[in-house]
């Protein structure tokens, strides 16, 4: 067993439609440590937030299916659990917040009520408890006059505001991991970068786990300390956010980075497009049989066509799937 | 052709709406042949009162209280029902379809106008407006499709004009604008065409509406006094509820199932015609 | 609204006033008299020789009086008759509408909750049906099974006459009565009910907030009857108003059909009677419930979505 804080290991989610069998993650491993930031970047249908859904088992049903893997949460696989014990996980241990702000509350209640639910829930707090819990937490997130704000809908709030009042009610029960799909990709740049700013300060000061699912690499390396970059339901390189960046060793991440104009600094651009690469992700429905960024890389030979490269380790803490890396 | 094509692609998979289109082309048929088959008037008097059901292969449905044929009556009652249904409906069509379209293209004041108007035809009770209007002016089939198609407008009217609301923005309606296409070519040429697919489902249920609501007023002893009509029947039939209630039942089952069809085809156009949906269910 | 209340009031005034026979030729008719001088004299009394314009500017401010004219036939006001009525009519109205409402809506959470298995199938059926069957005649077929066949039910009337129940004997009396009717005027709009609210059970299903209430650890009863039910009721409740109109009409069949002596059995009666000023003070007063309905249901949403706000 391994001492990380968090270790998927060979994640397997499928969706199934009348189009067949979508591989929207397909065989994905990856570990986070406490303290620790990784950064799981990729085009939009990469398979990101599905990796996301999936270590908290909310896949879509009856669709999308986890069919294999492991998620080990301080060694315990959360894919073993029965669905009651998963749901005394889900916010508690391990908990989410998502890209839209403005629709992931719900609109008929306070923000009070909704963030003291997941208290209630997981503490079998007495309300009068739970509202002074999440009068804190605000204060913690840095929504001013929390205790009048408590009480309003989520339509009073601005965007910013209802991101800081999802974050307050992830912190709720003092998860180990935290898992921010693409937390800011709705904000304006200037929220953009006060709310990560947040989620770097509360992470330090409840040293939790973090997967932040993004596709700007401007915020990877603002926040990340690791990076995974997925391509079509599979990760194609590993390493360190200075090692990625700087030095990246598969060619779709190479595309990746010369698509961002300049190398991505504090604060990147909200709309910067990152593939500007030639010619189209597989559709997931129907994937090559090789590596499957293959139709689309300048490097390409028979043997990528035909057999998935593995992800395998190039250096220290670096792993790359590609036959022919650097 | 083409597109009518797709369109029944997508329509023939859903079993439910095959099914709905059979029993309508049933109900056509039967309206179709009435007056091959049954060449006598449905309310002469032809056999003995009270035969019921699959007693005699001349009147297969059996007789009525007063000797009359029951499966002639179902048969031209068939035609009663289809007519009012369809002819109501496409009566109300064009009036919706028209105060919707200049409601939605203009806006403003246009707008305003005419959407009260028809918030009140919206208001006053669908059914008892007709009753009123059939009861004060003659029960004929004339007066009766006139009535109907009046309470029947507003629903399309606020369809089409949300549909025109939403293709004003688009760059093909605001092109035509700009190379001065006359108003009336654009709204009836351009966009129109556009906003018709969610018309032609509410269309089929409105038929079906028709056809209830026909039937409830000839149950009240309001219908066409010249014209066998299914309502006619179970008017008739109640009377006679205890001693013979096949002749309550037969015709309703009519009724009902026409109804249904009806509404199974516009469940079936709705899955066709809306590509969000497809593949849904 | 009061345009709306005003253009119903003249809508009302045109179409009695193209009813064949003015109040004066049924006098007249009464008296058997023909006498045109005598038959101008009463035009000229009632107002009826003045021009349309005047006619109708007496007849709004009647109307806003709550004066609906007299009823010849019945020579009693119009009000009155109607006033004597309505309760019978609301009663049947108000159960019908809570039956189709709570029956609608928990076959409609039920169908969403199982979607896609036999009890959604089996569900959407019997609301298929619900939709397609003529008021008048389920209520018919109802009578045969419940009170011809198995003889458990009334088959007419609000009470039984004669009885001299008191109480709660007479409650339950006219609970009995009640029951077919109420079943019969609400399968309609049940089977509405159900499909509206299958469709929306699985919209809000779809939306990022259901998502979250998951995210939090809630168990899927809680996400389902808090954060998706009241989202979910939102467009029912919408229909409600509009199902107010339609019961109305409904209840003239249904009245028919069950002897209820309600509005639905006055407005019967004066067609046959062709006493059209008792005819369209009843269209008049239901048009009125309809708009009193609608103004009900907007303080409802307005109560159950935070986003309303009055001004």
């Amino acid at each position: 067993m391994s001492g990380h804080l968090l270790e998927v290991r060979d994640l397997r989610t499928v969706f199934r439609s009348d189009a067949g069998v979508a591989k929207a993650v397909d065989g994905v491993s990856w570990h986070v440590d406490r303290g620790e930031t990784l950064a799981l970047v990729g085009e939009s249908g990469c398979g990101k937030s599905v990796t996301g859904l999936s270590l908290l088992r909310i896949v879509p049903r009856p669709h999308g299916e986890i069919v294999s893997g492991e998620v080990r949460l301080d060694g315990r696989d959360l894919l073993q659990l029965s669905e009651r014990d998963m749901r005394a996980a889900r916010g508690n241990d391990i908990a989410m917040i998502f890209q839209e702000p403005m629709t992931s509350l719900n609109p008929v209640f306070t923000i009070g009520d909704q963030i003291g639910e997941a208290i209630v829930t997981h503490r079998q707090t007495r309300p009068v408890e739970a509202r002074k819990r999440v009068v804190a937490l605000l204060d913690q997130v840095g929504i001013p006059d929390a205790r009048r704000r408590i009480d309003d809908y989520p339509h009073h709030l601005s965007g910013g505001m209802r991101q800081r009042a999802m974050i307050a009610m992830a912190i709720a029960c003092d998860p180990q991991v935290l898992i921010a799909d693409e937390p800011t990709t709705a904000l304006d740049v200037t929220i953009q970068a006060q709310i990560l700013k947040l989620l770097r300060s509360l992470q330090d000061e409840l040293h939790m786990g973090m997967v932040l699912i993004t596709h700007d690499l401007g915020v990877v390396a603002e926040s990340a300390h690791r990076v995974a970059v997925m391509y079509a339901g599979r990760i194609v390189e590993t390493g360190g956010v200075r090692q990625v960046l700087r030095d990246p060793q598969h060619p779709y991440t190479q595309g990746l980075l010369q698509a961002t104009p300049h190398a991505p600094k504090v604060g990147g651009a909200r709309d910067r497009k990152l593939a500007e690469i030639r010619g189209l992700v597989p559709s997931l429905y129907d994937m090559p049989p090789g590596c499957a960024f293959a139709p689309r890389c300048p490097k390409a030979q028979a043997t990528c066509q035909a057999v998935p490269p593995p992800l395998s380790e190039t250096t220290e803490g670096r792993n790359v799937a590609c036959y022919f890396p650097g | 052709m083409t597109r009518l094509r797709t369109l029944w692609r997508h329509y023939r998979r859903n079993v439910t709406a095959v099914i709905g289109l059979s029993i309508l082309g049933l109900v056509v048929v039967m309206a179709i042949s009435a007056p091959l088959v049954f060449p006598a008037d449905p309310w002469e008097i032809v056999s003995r009162p009270f035969t019921w059901p699959f007693q005699s292969w001349a009147y297969p449905l059996g007789t009525d209280a007063l000797g009359r044929n029951v499966a002639a009556g179902i048969f031209h009652g068939a035609r009663v029902s289809l007519l009012i249904g369809i002819v109501a409906t496409i009566a109300a069509l064009f009036v919706g379809v028209i105060v919707g379209a200049f409601a939605g293209f203009y806006g403003g004041l246009i707008d305003d106008v005419l959407m009260r108007f028809t918030e009140i035809f919206q208001t006053i009770p669908s059914f008892i407006f007709i009753f009123v209007v059939v009861a004060i002016f003659a029960p004929s089939v004339e007066i009766i499709v006139l009535a109907i198609a009046i309470v029947s407008w507003p629903p399309i009217t606020r369809l089409v004009r949300g549909e025109f609301i939403a293709l004003r923005g688009r760059d093909f309606i605001q092109g035509c604008i700009a190379i001065g296409m006359s108003d009336m070519r654009i709204i009836f040429v351009q966009a129109l065409p556009n906003a018709m697919a969610p018309v032609i489902v509410t269309a089929s249920v409105m038929v079906a509406l028709a056809i209830l609501a026909e039937s409830g007023l000839a149950f009240l002893g309001l219908g066409d006094p010249n014209v066998m009509s299914w309502g006619t029947m179970i008017g008739a039939g109640r009377q006679v509820l205890r001693q013979a209630w096949y002749l309550t039942a037969i015709p309703g089952i009519a009724i009902l199932l026409t109804v249904l069809s009806l509404n199974l085809i516009g469940d079936g156009l709705n899955d066709a015609l809306n590509p969000r949906l497809r593949g849904r269910q | 609204m009061i345009p709306v209340i005003l253009g119903i009031i003249i809508f009302n005034f045109l179409l009695l006033h193209m009813a064949p026979g003015d109040a004066v030729d049924v006098i007249a008719g009464e008296a058997g008299a023909g006498d045109a001088a005598y038959v101008a004299k009463l035009r000229a009394e009632y107002g009826l020789d003045q021009p349309l314009i005047v006619q109708l500017g007496r007849y709004v401010l009647q109307v806003l009086q709550f004066d609906l004219g007299h009823s010849f036939r019945q020579n009693m006001p119009v009000s009155e008759l109607i006033l004597d009525r309505l309760p019978a009519t609301l009663l049947l109205m108000l159960v019908a509408l809570a039956m189709s409402f709570l029956l609608g809506l928990t076959l409609g959470v039920v169908a969403a909750w199982r979607v896609r298995t036999m009890t959604d199938n089996v569900i959407s059926v019997v609301a298929l049906l619900s939709y397609a069957t003529p008021t008048f005649w389920i209520g018919l077929m109802l009578i045969l099974l419940f009170s011809v066949t198995l003889g458990w039910l009334p088959t007419t009337g609000m009470e039984s006459i004669g009885a001299g129940y008191t109480g709660l004997e007479r409650i339950v009396d006219i609970g009995r009565h009640l029951l077919l009717p109420a079943v019969t005027l609400s399968l309609f709009y049940m089977a509405i009910y159900t499909r509206l609210m299958r469709a929306s059970m699985l919209e809000v299903y779809g939306q990022d907030y259901v998502r979250t209430a998951q995210a939090k650890g809630l168990a899927d009863s809680r996400v389902a009857f808090k954060h998706v039910l009241r989202n979910a009721m939102l467009p029912v409740v919408t229909m409600a108003g509009i199902q107010v109109g339609s019961l109305l009409g409904g209840s003239v069949l249904v009245e028919t059909v069950f002897g209820w002596p309600g509005l639905g059995r006055l407005a019967y009666d004066a067609v046959f009677q062709r006493d059209f000023n008792l005819l369209l003070g009843v269209l008049l007063l239901s048009s009125v419930l309809v708009v009193a309905a609608n103004l009900i249901v907007d303080l409802l949403y307005a109560a159950l979505d935070p986003r309303i706000e009055f001004k």
